[in-house]
């Protein structure tokens, strides 16, 4: 087949391709200009030679660090990873070059493309040889051989073809190396040295390539065009002539690559026929005074020779699209002084960062999302952008009369359960590119660090990175911890599986203090930042708030239309519990109970406290926000009182904690749940009507209601339900006013506030007790506080006008069943709301499998069934119905 | 003895199996599910550590390797993806990767063995760790690391041999985005191989992460090919960042250029807002349908986002068709 290399790129070295030019100037035994930079470690200047090359035809570079005065492992090294981040010179593959084994392995170690090795040689013998081959085809390289081995370089048309031969044999028959991937050097020599035995160097060189190709089916032959030309050194003219003559012949006899200085070649047709017949006798030693005859013309063609340029003419246009084609190419090399020009036009040197440069990123970032260009080369973009900016930089500082300062602080995180940080590292260095002062708290960082570190570190920016689906989740849970922690820095969203409308719809609106904004990639970065810390700071908040508010309307049209499932599909994917008698506890008690003097002190142990702050707007869990740096304080002045109040409110009975709970027998129907007035079953109580969820569930999962939980009519297995109504409200007006006449608000909400914490323990409360006592299902739970709060126990007590059932119209059937108003004192207002406020009512559902559910958007169509099975009009529910329906 | 898989490979279209994180995600499993039994008293939190869980809850990934043989895959995926020592360290696991990879493999090779109808497999899937040796993660110094060669050969070597002790068919080096750290990978393979005295066929498959037709670290993908065709591979293909559809092109260009076999295993489309994969297997055998028509594969699976289903609805439709010609010309 063929010899086949790659960079970037392919390359493909077929019979038609003629010959592979590989560029010879990054080569510090031949070039002392490229020996300077690498000895001065001035790298971006050695970079230029390597992409002059490239840019001039070179279709390999070869990259020699052979010298004594440096340390040729280290450069090779550093070199060739400078190069893999420059996307115009590592489009072409790599030649590593050099004498030495470990250099050319710590190259091989760095490229990521195929590679050629130059060179190895039979010099130190057939082990050595089948060593450094073996282990060439395992880095996945080509390799040139030379004509050398252990009696030293061959010089005639005899000795190379016999060394080519010996190698080529143990290349093929005992490393099994690919033929394609053997490339001979058979010694380019000097020729018109004035020395006899030199005057059949190149001659014998063409031969021997002839001999090569015929002979050895599959290898290629190279060679350093360069060196036939040595006694010419100051006459680029000849020398010119001499290489274009050279690899005419040479090719002509089946050389097919060879390194070469693409601009030090003359055009073969265009060189003077006097000279080239000159040339030429010398070449194939046509004539014994050759030499002499050629020598004597040089006298007379002197010249700079012809260099080849490189395309300027993007230097033609305008200074800002100079400035776009900089950064777009990633070409640092005029970028100062178009930064100055530029600089000229306008009245602030900030004013060139925020025009033409940003225009110009701009453009990086459209390429960038068509796929026209890629990250290596938006990465150089960065680095374009960051020499503008360095170059502004002291003329910024010196209109900021001498204060120098970053210009703003970004936070950046992959989020807690990802380890994916090469894309948050990017946008880390385009920002510190741009003057930014970026905190790099690494990969899995939990929400609390980054809370704590941007509260410490004073930063105007958060930035969360994640690449997996779950980080997804966690950005949200940050956004909602940053809303907790009453932040107000603006939060950046970016990684791959981030988007605008999970921004939008997951996101933005949870964090109602601060700025969310989706990042689209790291070009676009820094015009975000830029633009969320500039003084246009209002408008493109304002611009993305509607944004965003107009994505998640969109999204939620788009979602009913697409995602909800009809009412039968839901129905059919409805949650079945593998129901057995034998799992069902027959409740210790049927029937309805009232307890009216459950005295208050048994409740404090179930007080919930994290609300409580809420209420206060203070955010964060109890008990750790009483050591919160922030709000402690505060938060501890408020617990005392709140504890003092609460000694009164118990020693003096400011308010009386009433509840009537009732268990039943029940089977559910459908979506449905009769409830019986006794184990007859035979006379119905109350239907509790619940409503199915209709999302699109992922396979596996079920479209859930709360019937789901209780054992269908048809199986006859005996199933039962609960219901309750509790209130810690009774008595508590009278303390309310009181304050009120006071004009002490601070009490008036404080007793509220208290009241609402002993609702909410009292019915965990009534529940556990159910739970032990009354329906006696599990009577061996001992669970403290803390697990209380976290509902580790079995059974659930869902409330009617929360997110399981958000029906609230089905709590007049509770009550009434209950009869609960006459009972407790708790009465449901017209709007269906509980009065005292201080109260909750609800189900109980015991199954293990229960479990609590948010039911998510419905459609019409479960309106108009759930109409049909209450009995009442379509319109009548669709007031109740507003909140969770998807469409109109 | 089964038949070897170079031969069923010219009879009929290999199928591979579909995602393993999306089947272990319908479990819900929780920080405890990572380390019971194995890694209790672990100071790092190892929730989405996924392979762990081939030792703490083995009989979850044996399920998911069964619903996987069950729709019809002939090669199902070791839960190693993350199984080396790079991958491993952010979790401070480094230790744990022998044990990762030997059950992982030991587990996969069970149930493969429970079915008699035909040759199963098991490959021994080698991710592309979390670190890239040919790009740097500070733009600063473009000249920086953050890994070197010899750590990813050193830390595949480790892989490579556990994946070999515990019993795979194949090895799998999949989803590369630098084509370097993949080259380190088959340099350890090679490697292992010669001081084993024993070879497995390997299998690479690459990722070209966008529409620009390049992988990550700026490759197109004939140059892919090229970089990595210096071992006598049993296949070479594309997987994950792309649905079907925006994988033909390069899947056209493996077809004409490569002399080994040509494997896909697309996700289930591109991710929808929410990162979730919502292509069902009707679409996205919909999709195949297509590379088989043109006959551009010779094993085919899924990525991000397919399920058993995805599976069985690819295995079905591939039945119908003859495998891709293979132009083999490496001896």
């Amino acid at each position: 087949m063929f010899l086949k290399l790659s960079g970037l790129e392919p390359l493909i070295v077929t019979p038609e391709s003629n010959f592979v030019n590989v560029g010879e100037r990054t080569n510090v035994t031949g070039s002392k200009a490229f020996l300077r930079m690498i000895k001065e470690g001035d790298f971006e200047a050695a970079l230029a030679v390597a992409r002059d090359q490239v840019e001039g035809g070179a279709q390999i570079i070869d990259v020699n660090m052979d010298e004594g005065m440096i340390d040729g492992k280290e450069a090779m090294v550093k070199f060739l990873n400078l190069i893999a981040s420059e996307p115009d010179i590592a489009r072409v593959p790599v030649m590593i070059d050099s004498s030495k084994w470990e250099i050319i392995e710590a190259g091989l170690k760095c490229i990521q493309g195929k590679g050629v090795v130059n060179s190895i040689s039979l010099k130190e013998g057939e082990e050595n040889f089948i060593w450094q081959a073996k282990q060439i085809k395992r880095y996945g390289a080509a390799v040139i051989v030379m004509a050398f081995d252990e009696k030293g370089q061959a010089d005639s048309y005899e000795r190379r073809i016999e060394i080519c031969k010996r190698s080529y044999d143990i290349l093929v028959k005992k490393v099994h190396l690919p033929k394609d991937d053997i490339i001979f050097d058979p010694n380019i020599f000097p020729v018109a040295t004035g020395m006899e035995e030199h005057n059949n160097n190149a001659l014998d060189f063409f031969r021997a390539t002839k001999w090569i190709r015929e002979n050895l089916p599959g290898a290629h032959v190279s060679g350093g065009v360069s060196n036939v030309s040595f006694s010419f050194r100051g006459n680029n003219k000849v020398r010119e002539a001499m290489h274009s003559a050279f690899l005419y012949h040479a090719i002509a006899n089946g050389m097919d690559m060879g390194i070469v200085n693409p601009t030090m070649l003359e055009v073969y047709s265009d060189i003077e026929s006097e000279l080239l017949t000159h040339v030429e006798d010398v070449l194939l030693n046509r004539r014994p005074d050759a030499t002499e005859r050629l020598l004597e013309l040089a006298e007379t063609v002197k010249g700079d020779g012809k260099k080849k340029e490189v395309d300027l003419s993007w230097r033609n246009v305008p200074v800002k699209e100079r400035l776009s084609h900089a950064l777009v190419k990633g070409l640092v090399e005029f970028i100062d002084e178009d930064v100055e020009e530029c600089r000229k036009l306008y009245k602030r040197p900030i004013e060139v960062i925020e025009g033409p440069l940003m225009d110009g990123m701009n453009i990086v970032g459209d390429l960038f999302g068509s796929g026209k260009m890629f990250l290596p080369q938006v990465v150089k973009s960065a680095r374009v952008m960051k020499k503008a900016v360095a170059y502004l930089l002291p003329y910024i500082e010196e209109e900021k009369d001498g204060k120098s300062s970053s210009a703003g602080k970004i936070l950046m995180a992959t989020v807690k359960g990802d380890v994916h940080d090469i894309g948050k590292n990017i946008v880390g260095v385009v920002l510190g590119c741009n003057n930014y002062e970026v905190i790099d708290m690494g990969v899995m960082v939990p929400a609390d660090k980054i809370i704590e570190t941007a509260i410490r570190e004073n930063v105007d920016v958060i930035g969360l990175s994640g690449l997996i689906t779950p980080s997804l989740d966690e950005m949200e849970h940050v956004a909602k911890e940053m809303e907790r922690a009453n932040l107000q820095i603006p939060l950046l969203i970016g990684g791959a599986t981030t988007s605008k409308v999970h921004t939008a719809v997951k996101i933005e609106k949870h964090y109602s203090k601060g700025q969310t904004v989706h990042v689209l990639d790291a070009s676009r970065s820094v015009t975000v930042v830029e633009s969320l810390l500039g003084s246009k700071k209002n408008q493109f908040v304002e611009d993305l708030k509607l944004e965003y508010e107009r994505l998640r309307e969109h999204h939620e049209k788009h979602r009913g239309l697409k995602q909800l499932l009809s009412l039968e599909q839901a129905r059919e994917n409805r949650f079945k519990i593998d129901f057995k008698q034998q799992d069902i506890q027959v409740p210790n008690k049927l029937g309805v109970q009232v307890f009216s003097t459950i005295p208050l002190e048994v409740l404090v142990d179930f007080i919930d406290w994290t609300p409580f702050f809420q209420t206060w707007e203070l955010h964060g869990r109890y008990p750790k926000i009483l050591e919160d740096e922030v709000v402690g304080q505060e938060a501890k002045k408020l617990f005392a009182d709140a504890q003092a109040m609460l000694q009164k409110m118990i020693q003096e009975k400011w308010i009386e904690a009433r509840a009537v709970i009732g268990l039943f027998p029940a089977n559910s129907v459908g979506d449905d749940i009769e409830i019986y007035k006794d184990e007859s079953r035979s006379e119905i109580l109350n239907v509790q009507r619940t409503l199915r969820q209709q999302t699109k569930k992922t396979s596996g999962q079920p479209n859930l209601a709360l019937a789901d939980f209780i054992a269908p009519k048809d199986t006859e297995i005996n199933d039962y339900i609960g219901a309750f109504v509790v209130t810690t409200g009774i008595g508590l007006e009278k303390w309310v006013e009181k304050f009120e006449k006071d004009h002490d608000d601070y009490n008036s909400i404080m007793v509220k506030a208290l009241a609402d914490r002993l609702a909410e323990a009292l019915a965990e409360y009534m529940h556990r007790e159910v739970r032990l006592n009354h329906w006696g299902y599990a009577s061996e739970e001992f669970l403290d506080n803390e697990s209380l709060i976290q509902e580790k126990y079995r059974g659930i007590r869902p409330a009617p006008g929360y997110p399981a059932c958000p029906d609230h119209l089905e709590k007049i059937g509770l009550f009434e069943m209950l009869d609960a108003t006459k009972l407790t004192g708790v009465s449901l207002t017209e709007t269906l709301a509980m009065l005292p406020a201080a109260s909750v009512s609800g189900w109980y559902f015991a199954h293990e499998e229960a479990k609590y559910f948010g039911l998510g958007k419905i459609n019409s169509e479960q309106l108009e069934n759930a109409a049909i099975r209450k009995d009442v009009s379509n319109e009548y529910l669709k007031k109740w119905y507003s909140s969770f329906m998807i469409d109109n | 003895m089964k038949k070897n898989i170079e031969e069923l490979l010219k009879e009929s279209i290999l199928i591979l199996d579909g995602a393993m994180g999306t089947m272990i995600q319908r479990h819900k499993l929780e920080e405890e599910d990572f380390r019971d039994g194995a890694f209790e008293n672990h100071s790092k939190p190892l929730k989405g550590n996924n392979d762990l869980l081939s030792i703490t809850r083995p009989e979850i990934i044996k399920d998911i390797h069964r619903q996987y043989f069950l729709a019809g895959a002939d090669i199902v995926e070791t839960n190693t993806f993350s199984g080396t020592w790079i991958a491993q360290a952010d979790y401070a696991l480094e230790d744990a990767v022998y044990r990762i990879n030997y059950e992982s493999a030991k587990i996969a090779k069970e149930v493969a063995n429970e079915f008699t109808d035909k040759p199963r497999f098991v490959a021994g899937s080698i991710g592309p760790t979390n670190r890239t040796a040919s790009i740097s993660p500070d733009v600063n110094d473009p000249g920086y690391r953050a890994i070197t060669f010899d750590e990813l050969v050193n830390a595949y070597s480790d892989q490579v041999g556990a994946l070999m002790d515990g019993g795979v068919d194949i090895l799998l080096v999949e989803t590369i985005f630098d084509t370097l750290n993949a080259k380190a990978a088959l340099f350890a393979i090679d490697e292992v191989f010669e001081k084993r005295g024993e070879k497995l066929p390997i299998m690479v498959s690459g990722t070209i992460t966008d529409q620009s037709g390049r992988t990550l670290t700026g490759q197109t993908t004939e140059a892919f090919l090229i970089s990595l065709s210096h071992l006598p591979l049993l296949s070479i293909g594309l997987n994950c960042a792309l649905g079907a559809n925006l994988m033909r092109p390069y899947l056209q260009i493996l077809n004409e250029k490569s002399p080994f076999a040509v494997s896909a295993h697309p996700n289930a489309g591109l991710p929808n807002e929410f990162g979730k994969y919502d292509e069902s297997p009707e679409m996205m055998a919909a999709q195949i349908k297509e590379f088989l028509d043109e006959g551009l594969i010779n094993i085919i699976g899924g990525c991000c986002g397919t399920t058993p289903e995805h599976i069985k609805a690819i295995a079905d439709l591939a039945k119908n068709y003859k495998p891709r010609r293979i132009l083999s010309e490496i001896g």
